[in-house]
């Protein structure tokens, strides 16, 4: 019976599919119900694009629409998804997904259908590099460019004791490789005295904090974040952990991150983020009034991560001339888009983007955890080498 | 040191939080004998209302009125379930009540997104307790000192409760002999409801307390249900003092292996319980359960084979299966191919729970392993597809049979935490041994052979090995070797009195159990084209146990129903809504009030009222003709 109504539904969808012919549709995939904090800004970014590019006149002449899926968190359901999508949903395309490994299910899904998929948010290295294809394409920058990031402000301080902190999967500990080996490369005399690695949303923020300042570093890696983040703060300040030493951590300039802190966030971390407030770009300025006009609220970068997606699907689209997936293949290569940080360029070599990130500090301003001293830096100057693209990307 | 001393320290902190969640949990189940998966849903609601009221009300007494406000809260909260949900079906077959708490904690989840909105909250810092105290130079929170006082007094609390009032001492003799206590003219509502609010209230003040600790978020609830459940069954089940003992022990292992194995916290809590069970069946400070009064069902109509109607009846509708790819797309086939494939898993756990009474928490070690089996055998042996799928059910045998062997010498819920200990081991072997099961990124492109590729062919070769494998089961089920098997499940003194070997018979039926789900898996790595460690996670045990549950433990084949209803209803509410998983928790909530015999008891209400023998008023006869 249950089998009977999702048949059902499916008819219905089919029917709709003919009556929507002058429409372009995208399929969107995300961890909605599983990871609502940095999902649902993301969906209110790709809702204001969809209306901007519909009210502009649509793509290729035709009502751009975007048809989106829960993942549940879960690889297999996205593929679900994803085949849904592409099936009975007629998608010309495939976007999407935050987990790195949901990431690159979805990209070998692409690959096996030879359908076009742009992940916006999952940073794995290997997406675009050993597990890159001709069929994938990624926005955010990636682990690599962000180690990159940080490791160059790294090098500058005096600190020569290093310690790690990084959730126990994939994206931790290729954080932390791409991290040592960049410092270790520009600054020899460094030493790593310490590492921890809590389980994802299981830390035992006291304890390693402890085991962390037993061993007296004078400088602190940290990979951890949302919840674990909290925890590790909280035990961080009460203990003292922090005092007198730079601590260099990955995302936590992101509101996302950085605004369950509220006043208790540590100042002068050293992070990469999103400062929202405080980004001089006209294109942003422009971005941020849509935004806040639209949803009377402030843009998280899952926001701006939504909005340059669809907006980037349909710079593809329109660039082809056409929904053809080879030729949008063929036109994604040294696509340039305009964005809220400037100009980004999707690259030819390994269809990664040069979405940047903010480079700054962190600090408490009006009970609030903010970025200070923030610098922009072009993803570009950080990506993977185009050596390096040759020797990790499987040839097409 | 100093420093040993303060991390240790630090573990009693984080175990009293741990304690009073566990004890709670372990008094439910003593008493009611309810597996209460809800438990977490209760300490995250807990954490929760316990933010939102000292947020409002500020203070220090605000505060602390808050926390214990919210506690109390939570326990009107649960006795409410207690009665409108809990109390209908405490006739129904054991652990089905699990399956009305999971779909409780399915709604909560979203309820506390619906309710809090999605981001982390952090709460304030207890008054009084904000700063640290210097202990032989090291720095230690105060609040973790006052956590550390609090777990022994609330020991304390519990004993006296339980040792001195007369309210407590009903509550340990049910714990020993619930229908003693019946018989004596107790009354039971009361004594059930009173407890699980107590329960619940512990829950609800450990989640309440932890606001000072962390944020809260939406997924505290299955953070702390694994390990409450490791840490009572530990300590053993309705033992206090055990969970007391246990939630030390597990704490004090985190806070101490992190500094020799830094990666090990993963999956050390799991090793810990492994090895206790192995040790000690029943925990640490745990009894025997005692035997079970109540005769069972299959005794009074056992099962029968499907008579003739019945057979032509299966042919026909597996024929018209068969021809759903002349009017179904390329996903719907897709979607049935999946469907299929969790029929099969689904049997195989039905198999090991309603012919062989083992209820497995950890079959989804089986599904993953056949999964991996087959998705390695591509990766590293080049193998064919056809050949890669043999692989997978070899592994799952072969992880069945070593893991069988321990866990077979257990019974009841102890056998079916050591199930999922042994699927924790698994899952974090795959998820740590990087360089060959690719970690949590997963093994890509396991991709069936050409002939195998379009979805109608999939789906065709999944309909083959689903039919095949239910009547494989079903024809196992009916062998002399199910006899044995259903003899050692309803009698087991009686059946080694007639020389049936329980610990062989219940073995070999692990092994086969598990070769049948490495089958599913391996098919399920092909149709998806990638293998994760999910495969082998909890999440994938809890499907099964509710796909088996839904259709009806005491039917044979009941979980096919089950399989087909729960998966098809989850990929369509994925694929229509934000909010799964409250309508699918709301409906299984239903469900379970409805049809406290499963799905596969419909056909009992179908079934015209004389064919229905007078069996049927007993309390667990749809065995019957399935």
């Amino acid at each position: 019976m249950v089998l009977a109504g999702a048949l059902g539904g499916a008819f219905m969808a089919a029917t709709a599919s003919f009556a929507a012919a002058q429409t372009i549709k995208i399929g969107e995939i995300n961890s909605y119900s599983g990871l609502p904090a940095f999902t649902e800004p993301y969906r209110k970014g790709w809702q204001l694009a969809v209306e901007e590019i519909n009210a502009a006149g649509g793509v290729l002449g035709k009502k751009f629409e975007v048809v989106s899926k829960d993942d549940g968190g879960k690889p297999a359901d996205a593929v679900t998804a994803a085949n849904e999508l592409v099936s009975s949903d007629q998608v010309v395309m495939l976007t999407g997904t935050f987990f790195s490994h949901i990431g690159l299910a979805v990209s070998d899904f692409a690959k096996q259908k030879k359908v076009l998929f742009l992940a916006a948010e999952p940073l794995t290295d290997a997406v675009t590099l050993a597990k890159g294809h001709k069929y994938v394409l990624r926005l955010r920058p990636q682990n690599y460019a962000q180690a990159a990031m940080l490791a160059e402000e790294a090098a500058k301080l005096p600190a020569k004791k290093w310690a790690t902190i990084a959730p126990n999967y994939e994206y931790g500990q290729s954080a932390v490789a791409v991290f040592k080996d960049l410092l270790s490369k520009k600054r020899p005399d460094i030493q790593w005295v310490a590492e921890q690695w809590p389980t994802q949303g299981k830390i035992e923020a006291g304890a390693v904090v402890q085991a962390i300042a037993a061993a007296e570093p004078e400088a602190i890696l940290n990979v951890t974040f949302g919840p674990d983040l909290v925890k590790l703060v909280r035990e961080g300040n009460t203990r003292g952990l922090f005092e007198k030493r730079a601590v260099v951590s990955f995302l936590t300039g992101e509101p996302e991150y950085i605004d369950p802190l509220k006043d208790e966030t540590p100042a002068g971390w050293i992070v990469t983020g999103y400062p929202w407030y405080d980004v001089k770009m006209p294109e942003h300025a422009a971005f941020l009034k849509a935004y806040q006009a639209k949803y009377n609220d402030y843009p998280r970068l899952g926001s701006l991560v939504g909005y340059m997606t669809m907006k980037s699907a349909a710079a593809i689209i329109a660039k082809a001339g056409s929904t053809d997936t080879d030729k949008m293949v063929a036109a994604a290569k040294g696509l340039e888009v305009p964005s809220p940080f400037g100009k980004i360029v999707f690259r030819a070599s390994d269809g990664q983007s040069t979405l940047g990130a903010f480079v700054g500090k962190t600090a408490v301003k009006d009970g609030k955890g903010v970025m200070v001293d923030s610098v922009y830096r072009d993803g570009a100057a950080y990506m993977p080498s185009e050596d390096m693209v040759k020797a990790l990307r499987p040839a097409d | 040191m100093a420093f040993l001393i303060v991390q240790a320290l630090t573990g009693l902190a984080s175990a009293a939080s741990l304690f009073l969640i566990a004890s709670g949990l372990s008094i439910i189940f003593g008493v009611t004998r309810i597996v209460n998966f809800a438990h977490g849903a209760f300490t995250m609601i807990g954490a929760y209302l316990a933010y939102s009221l000292t947020e409002r009300l500020g203070g220090a007494f605000g505060f602390w009125f808050g926390l214990f406000a919210a506690a109390v809260a939570v326990a009107a909260i649960g006795a409410a379930t207690e009665i409108l949900l809990l109390r209908r079906i405490y006739k129904a077959p054991e652990l089905f009540q699990l399956l009305a708490t999971f779909g409780v904690t399915l709604m909560v989840q979203d309820l506390v997104i619906l309710g809090w909105g999605p981001e982390d909250l952090l709460g304030r810092r207890a008054p009084g307790f904000t700063g640290a105290v210097t202990i032989l130079g090291q720095r230690v929170p105060a609040y973790d000192l006052f956590l550390v006082a609090a777990g022994p007094v609330v020991l304390g609390g519990l004993w006296l409760l339980f040792n001195r009032t007369r309210w407590g001492i009903l509550v340990r003799a049910a714990t020993q002999d619930r229908d003693m206590v019946a018989a004596l003219g107790v009354d039971q509502k009361w004594l059930f409801t009173s407890v699980f609010a107590l329960g619940v209230f512990l829950a609800g003040l450990g989640g309440a307390l932890q606001i000072p600790r962390e944020a809260v978020s939406h997924s505290m609830d299955l953070r702390v249900i694994v390990e409450v459940f490791v840490v009572v069954v530990i300590g053993g089940l309705g033992s206090v003092p055990g969970a007391f003992l246990a939630a030390v022990i597990v704490s004090e292992i985190n806070a101490f292996g992190i500094l020799i194995f830094p990666k090990i916290s993963i999956v050390v809590v799991f090793l810990v319980m492994a090895v206790v069970l192995v040790v000690r069946p029943f925990g640490l400070f745990g009894r025997p359960e005692a035997a079970r009064r109540t005769t069972p069902g299959a005794t009074i109509r056992p099962w029968q084979p499907l008579g003739s109607t019945s057979r032509i009846a299966v042919a026909l509708l597996v024929c018209a299966l068969a021809a759903a790819p002349a009017f179904a797309g390329p996903y719907l086939l897709s979607v049935g191919a999946e469907i299929l494939l969790f029929v099969v898993f689904a049997a195989s756990l039905q198999f090991l729970m309603s012919v062989g009474g083992l209820a497995s928490f950890g079959h989804a070690a089986y599904f993953g392993l056949g999964s991996y089996g087959s998705a390695l055998a591509v990766k590293w042996l080049g193998a064919p597809m056809e050949a890669a799928i043999l692989a997978g059910p070899v592994l799952a045998g072969l992880g069945g049979i070593l893991f069988g062997w321990f866990c077979v010498r257990l019974s009841g819920v102890y056998f079916a935490m050591l199930t999922l200990a042994f699927a924790q081991i698994a899952w974090s072997i795959a998820f740590q041994w990087v360089a060959v099961t690719g970690g949590d990124n997963g093994i890509l492109g396991v991709w069936p052979s050409a002939w195998a590729s379009k979805p109608a062919a999939f789906y065709w070769l999944s309909l083959a090995v689903a039919t095949v494998s239910v009547a494989a089961l079903r024809i196992i089920a009916f062998s002399p070797f199910g006899y044995r098997l259903r003899a050692v499940r309803d009698s087991t003194l009686r059946a080694e009195a007639i020389g049936i070997d329980r610990l062989s018979t219940q073995w070999i039926a692990f092994a086969v159990a598990g070769a049948v789900a490495g089958l599913a898996g391996a098919l399920y790595a092909f149709l998806k084209g990638n293998v994760f460690p999910d495969a082998l996670a909890i999440p994938t045990s809890v499907d099964g146990l509710v796909m088996v549950l839904l259709g009806g433990l005491e039917t044979v084949s009941g979980a096919a129903i089950g399989a087909v209803a729960f998966k098809a209803l989850s990929i369509w509410l994925m694929s229509q809504t934000d909010y799964s998983k409250l309508v699918l928790g709301a409906i299984i909530v239903v469900l379970v009030v409805f049809l406290p015999k499963g799905l596969g008891g419909l056909a009992d209400l179908v079934r015209p009222a004389g064919a229905r023998r007078d069996g049927t008023s007993g309390s667990s006869t749809t065995e019957a003709a399935r």
